[in-house]
């Protein structure tokens, strides 16, 4: 079976690639498209660190075939911060040193990013059941958790 | 692997009846992705259903609601009217993983994956809804708790997918509800799921009922014995205890790594009666 | 929140003790970090391993001719590719492992020993043709009876894993082989005449399952073997300096050819320390003359890398009815999976170490059985002793009616006191430890009912070793920092920080990196809570070397004697009637004029760090159980550790709080499950449950700091304690909240309601 010719947007800009049907997002995005900054830690959608937003929606990019995002818009960790300038979220976590090994992190911003653009204003109990999907077995999460609070907090001030 | 996203559902059923390896649906590929990646199932064909109209559509219909089999959880959740009328419909499905897994699970996908623990589907039964197929001998309709009869056993025929679900029309202080057990507060397959709907009338009392099981035997059931137990009442102490005895009765559950056989019993019996108190607490208010 | 007893900058320090922002940082909140699956090269291969569905059987034959012949398969390996080792022990992390089991547990020879252990390799052209290669290759199994459990395994008519293993250890020797590989025990007084004097004797056994370290990164590995025999290996790991020997003894290759470079790591937590697909990716590639690059699966994860050890442990301890602790004796029986070298020497020396007391016996088994071979956790062996020890500790204080902080108290080990296991201890913190936790509002917080209050202290030794790192002076007075433990959670960030105040430069000027193994003298791995301790006493070293040379260069600049010149904040500064001569130079003036006075400027730090310090924790958990369905919630949690002096208090913080929640999915969820057959039933994390952020509170932690003697900052290791107490406190919090004493671990829910209704504790 020939491979499938893809067209869709990443991070804004036009890209296209070849991929079978079996290959997954997070495979295309990784192996096809060099963007290694998400990661595979578990391709069973239990884990996060794939997380990215498909047509503004968070998802696992490894539960997304790559042949399913013809004429879609495709956001990854690689596209947050804008050019030199990071995002608020990447700050506040370097400021407030969420990340340990880093591997989780990638995952986690995206996947706050997204709640903080549903939410200005949520709990810390609301920030945690939306991110009960992003594994970290390093930081123990309190120092994350805090990090998207504070970052909510300063961007509400504007 | 072929990959086909056919754009109506004459084109799909035709792809499905005439596949001659084994095939597979798409909707969100939370359960299949996973599958083929476990090496559990090698597929030839993958139907992805997703730029189906009528799969992707939630509109109201005679009063009741048809929800797309293609809908995801998450827009089930942002839907202005649906989590009002359907409460426990809508937190059954955002229960479903996690909040990237809801972003694509689908209520169709968690029926047709056939697991007994899948998270919407007892509150579906609860609700009364019902499945519409669509198959190369036309459209029927099917009560939801009919459609899967086993781990991993469906109903469908061979070019039968399931289309819709229909909700039906909802009478005054109605509501519903969802509980499930895990042991973690995220992320864990069901170890016991309980759907109750409710019905009550001006004074308050049951009118009508509808209990559903997950997790505790080879099916998700139904359970006509356990709302017995409450129409005509209040959900007073006597009621919970008949209605904690008959969820107990329904079970058959088994032994496996997510919890024990008496594990399964004494916690259905709890959550029914859980589940049944928040949705009698729902329509009284709705 | 954390609350210090952190010293105001002082002596003219101003980095270390703040919280910098780590220099690897943008890099990895921007995805750019390159972790070890984030490698490729050139033409590179994909290999995949064909690993064993039985837990035990005999390998009669490998047949890969077919998988051979699949176009697009370059190379096939199986055991008949590496050379057999004689039998010699070597560190694997804070354990020991031998040669002889590492090659095998690399590749299976004689037998499989565990479901998933390697039996043969493919590299190939694409992930696809290595999947279908892998199911071309035809393995004949003789399935052997096999035995998972610990006790099960040490019984004389258990299904044998090794004939030539005899119990080491005993006297006499055995004729016969056991699947009990060691005996040991740490022995103080007379326990008997001990129990003798005391008022109150508590005895319990415990059961604790296997658990896996989880970290989020699989193991990944790029190799590279040219024609000439020099390799290089990119590999997510603790240690890349014991990469590079395993691997060279495994092929037969010189040390000084095998280059090994530590890409970023995704967690480790000592599971990293050993090797898995570095020797498979290099005799591919050796095989197929193009680059290799293997990635584990989350399921090979769980199946074959290296679990921590499911135990049996058995307590009695003795008090008189004051509350001193008069005698102590253990029992630790610790699988150590398919080899031996479980944790249980670790784990008898760490039992008691909290407490000083008079007598004291304990005794360990290393027992081998059918699943994948162990490998260091966190502290290895001690959050099980411990948990066994501190579960009987708060039985005494509930029978004695004495606070469980004053009984610890009374108890417990100071400066001055002599470790059952030998050393005598110089200043620690355990004591400070417990009067930060009395003084929290958390201790006296009102609890409700079915809600449940426990604490629950810890020890781990931690360990310094040979470590090198280096200072290099730019041309325009930057500082190149190069150390040789990879950072797993922060290191970078603290040794730029020491670097920084040791040379009077700003942080933002230093620039530090990890670098391989061609690039300096040998360094131990990361793990026994060493790289920051280790690494800031070599980075000392470093700066010394540079401050006296930039000294000399100043002598001979300013035609001084050595003793009108000293190094000071930053500065060579001119002493006496000098000064009114010459200006002070700093680090930057004198790069400038570096070629003219000598050179390139720098040092090289090259010790075997000694004097690390033990580090103490207590630790307070309020948790709630619903008694209908034995859930149980972590209500609030409070950590107070001695880091001896925090260099980077928020990752000091992070080491308190990521091992706390480790903890908590050991105590309440994580276990390998396995079925009648051997197999594992839980190899993936939706069912192998550790703690999502819905599940845990905020960790308060309080930073003690005792400081470390021997050190010049005071420093002590800091990242392994905090997973030892966890489990103790999380079970007392368990007794307190249910009247129930847990004795296994996980309690999960099934268990806690069974026991709440068999006590007649549950209407469910």
């Amino acid at each position: 079976m020939a491979k499938h010719h893809i067209e869709a947007k990443v991070n804004g800009d036009a890209v296209e690639f070849l991929c079978e049907t079996e290959d997954t997002l997070l495979d295309v995005l990784r192996d096809t498209l060099s963007l290694t900054g998400s990661k595979e830690g578990c391709s069973s959608g239990d884990c996060g660190a794939c997380s990215v937003m498909l047509d503004g929606r968070l998802v696992c990019s490894c539960l997304v075939l790559g042949c399913e995002v013809g004429g879609r818009s495709v956001e990854t960790i690689e596209g947050m911060a804008k050019g030199e300038t990071l995002h608020p979220l990447q700050q506040r976590f370097l400021e407030g040193a969420a990340l340990q090994c880093g591997i989780c992190t990638p995952g986690f911003l995206v996947a706050s990013r997204a709640l903080l653009e549903k939410t200005t204003n949520p709990t810390e109990h609301e920030v945690r059941y939306w991110l009960a999907g992003n594994l970290c077995r390093c930081t123990g999460y309190d120092k994350i958790v805090t990090a998207v609070m504070d970052t909510a907090a300063a961007m509400r001030k504007g | 692997m072929r990959y086909e996203a056919p754009e109506s559902l004459e084109g799909a059923v035709a792809l499905l009846a005439g596949a001659k390896g084994e095939t597979r649906v798409l909707a969100g590929g939370t359960d299949l992705l996973v599958q083929m990646r476990a090496d559990m199932v090698d597929p030839e064909l993958i139907v992805d259903i997703k730029k189906i109209p009528e799969t992707r559509a939630v509109t109201e219909e005679k009063g009741g609601w048809r929800i797309g089999a293609a809908v995801t959880g998450a827009e089930l959740k942002e839907h202005p009217r649906l989590k009002q009328v359907w409460p426990g419909v809508v937190e059954a499905a955002n229960l479903i993983g996690s909040t990237q897994v809801q972003g694509r699970a689908t209520l169709g996908g968690n029926l047709c994956n056939g697991s007994p623990a899948a998270d919407s589907v007892p509150a579906l039964i609860a609700a009364g809804a019902v499945a519409t197929l669509a198959g190369p001998k036309g459209k029927r309709d099917l009560p939801v708790e009919d459609v899967m009869l086993g781990p991993r056993k469906l109903a469908l025929t061979k070019g039968e997918i399931v289309v819709s679900f229909l909700l039906p029309p909802r009478p005054p202080r109605s509501s519903d509800a969802y509980l499930r057990f895990i042991p973690r507060t995220e992320m864990d397959i069901a170890v016991v799921g309980a759907g109750v709907s409710v019905t009550l009338d001006g004074a308050g009392t049951i009118t009508a009922a509808r209990v559903s099981l997950g997790a505790v035997a080879a099916r998700v059931l139904l359970v006509p014995e356990a709302a017995q137990a409450i129409i005509g009442g209040r959900l007073d102490q006597a009621a919970q205890q008949r209605l904690e005895a008959a969820a107990r009765a329904a079970c058959r559950p088994i032994d496996d790594k997510r919890g024990t056989t008496e594990f399964r019993i004494d916690v259905a019996a709890v959550l029914t009666r859980r589940a049944a108190l928040i949705a009698l607490d729902r329509a009284r208010t709705s | 929140m954390a609350e210090t007893n952190g010293h105001p900058q002082a002596n003219g320090q101003h980095y270390v003790g703040t919280r910098t922002i780590r220099p690897d940082g943008v890099d990895k909140v921007t995805g750019r970090a390159r972790f070890g699956a984030d490698f490729n090269l050139p033409g590179q291969l994909i290999g995949r391993v064909l690993r064993s569905p039985h837990p035990h059987a005999r390998i009669v034959s490998i047949d890969t001719s077919k998988a051979e012949a699949l176009p697009g398969v370059k190379a096939v390996i199986t055991r008949d590719d590496f050379a057999d080792q004689p039998s010699e022990f070597i560190p694997a992390g804070e354990m020991m492992m031998n040669y002889k089991d590492v090659v095998r547990n690399v590749m299976a020879r004689e037998k499989a020993l565990y479901e998933g252990h390697a039996v043969a390799a493919v590299a190939a052209t694409s992930t696809a043709i290595a999947r279908r290669a892998l199911k071309l290759i035809d393995v004949k199994y003789e399935v052997l009876p096999h035995v998972i459990d610990v006790v099960e395994a040490m019984r004389p008519d258990a299904p044998l894993l090794h004939d030539d293993l005899f119990t080491a250890g005993v006297e006499p020797k055995p004729e016969k082989p056991s699947n009990i590989a060691k005996r040991v025990e740490i022995k103080q007084g007379d326990v008997e005449a001990g129990f003798k004097k005391a008022d109150i004797i508590i005895e319990r056994e415990f059961k604790t399952a296997p658990v896996h370290q989880g970290y989020i990164e699989p193991h990944a590995a790029v190799a590279t073997v040219s024609e000439d025999g020099s390799t290089e290996l990119w590999t997510t790991t603790q240690g890349h300096f014991i990469v590079r020997a395993h691997c060279a003894r495994l092929l037969g290759l010189d040390i000084g050819k095998v280059r090994v470079t530590a890409t970023e790591i995704g967690g480790g937590f000592g599971g990293k320390t050993v090797v898995y697909l570095e020797p498979l990716a290099l005799a591919l590639s050796r095989k197929a003359n193009r680059p290799v690059k293997m990635v584990m699966s989350r399921e090979e994860v769980f199946k074959a890398s290296g679990p921590t050890s499911g135990a049996t442990v058995r307590v009695k301890l003795g008090a008189r009815k004051d509350g001193k602790f008069v005698a102590g004796f253990a029992e630790l029986k610790y699988q150590a999976g398919a080899f031996q070298g479980s944790p249980v020497q670790p784990g008898t020396m760490c039992a008691y170490a909290p407490y000083d007391i008079e007598h004291v016996h304990v005794i360990g088994y290393d027992v081998v059985s059918n699943r994948p071979k162990v490998a260091a956790y966190r502290a290895p062996g001690a959050p099980i002793s411990e948990y066994a020890v501190e579960s009987v500790v708060d039985e005494i204080a509930k029978k004695l009616e004495i606070d469980p902080i004053d009984l610890r108290m009374q108890n417990a080990a100071r400066e001055g006191t002599k470790a059952a296991y030998g050393p005598k201890f110089g200043p620690i913190g355990l004591e400070e430890t417990l009067n930060a936790i009395k003084k929290t509002e958390h201790w006296n917080a009102p609890l409700r009912k079915w809600q449940g209050r426990g604490v629950a202290s810890g020890f781990w030794f931690n360990i310094g070793g040979e470590t090198c790192a280096s200072l290099t002076v730019n041309e325009d007075g930057t500082v190149s920092l190069m150390a040789g433990t990879p950072d797993i959670g922060g290191l970078r960030a603290s040794l730029a920080a020491v670097a920084a105040d040791e040379l009077g430069v700003p942080y933002d000027k230093v620039r530090p990196i990890i670098g391989d193994t061609g690039s300096l003298g040998f360094n131990f791995l990361t793990g026994g809570s060493r790289s920051a301790f280790s690494g800031s006493l070599a980075i000392v070293e470093a700066a010394k070397q540079i401050k006296a040379d930039l000294c000399a260069r100043a002598c001979k600049l300013w035609e001084a004697r050595p003793d009108q010149v000293e190094f000071s904040e930053g500065h060579v500064r001119p002493l006496g009637a000098l000064a009114e001569k010459v200006k002070p130079m700093s680090v930057a003036d004198f790069a400038k004029v570096a070629g003219k006075t000598g050179g390139p400027i720098g040092g090289v730090g090259r010790i075997n760090a000694q004097g690390a310090g033990p580090s103490f924790g207590t630790h307070l958990v309020d948790l709630e159980v619903d008694p209908e369905t034995g859930r149980t919630t972590i209500l609030r949690y409070t950590v107070a550790q001695d880091a001896g002096r925090a260099l980077h208090p928020a990752y000091v913080e992070g080491q308190f709080q990521g091992g706390a929640v480790q903890g908590i999915g050991w105590a309440l969820n994580e276990e390998y499950i396995y079925g009648e057959d051997g197999k594992l039933q839980n190899a993936g994390f939706l069912d192998y449950r550790m703690p999502v952020a819905s599940d845990v509170p905020m960790i308060d932690a309080i930073l003690v700091e005792v400081g470390n003697p021997k050190h010049p900052y005071g420093v002590r290791g800091v990242g392994e304690t905090p997973i030892v107490p966890p489990l103790g406190a999380i079970a007392n919090a368990m007794e307190a909240a249910t009247g129930v004493r847990f004795t296994e671990l996980p309690m999960s829910p099934p268990k806690v309601l069974k026991a709440l209704k068999d006590k007649g504790l549950s209407k469910a």
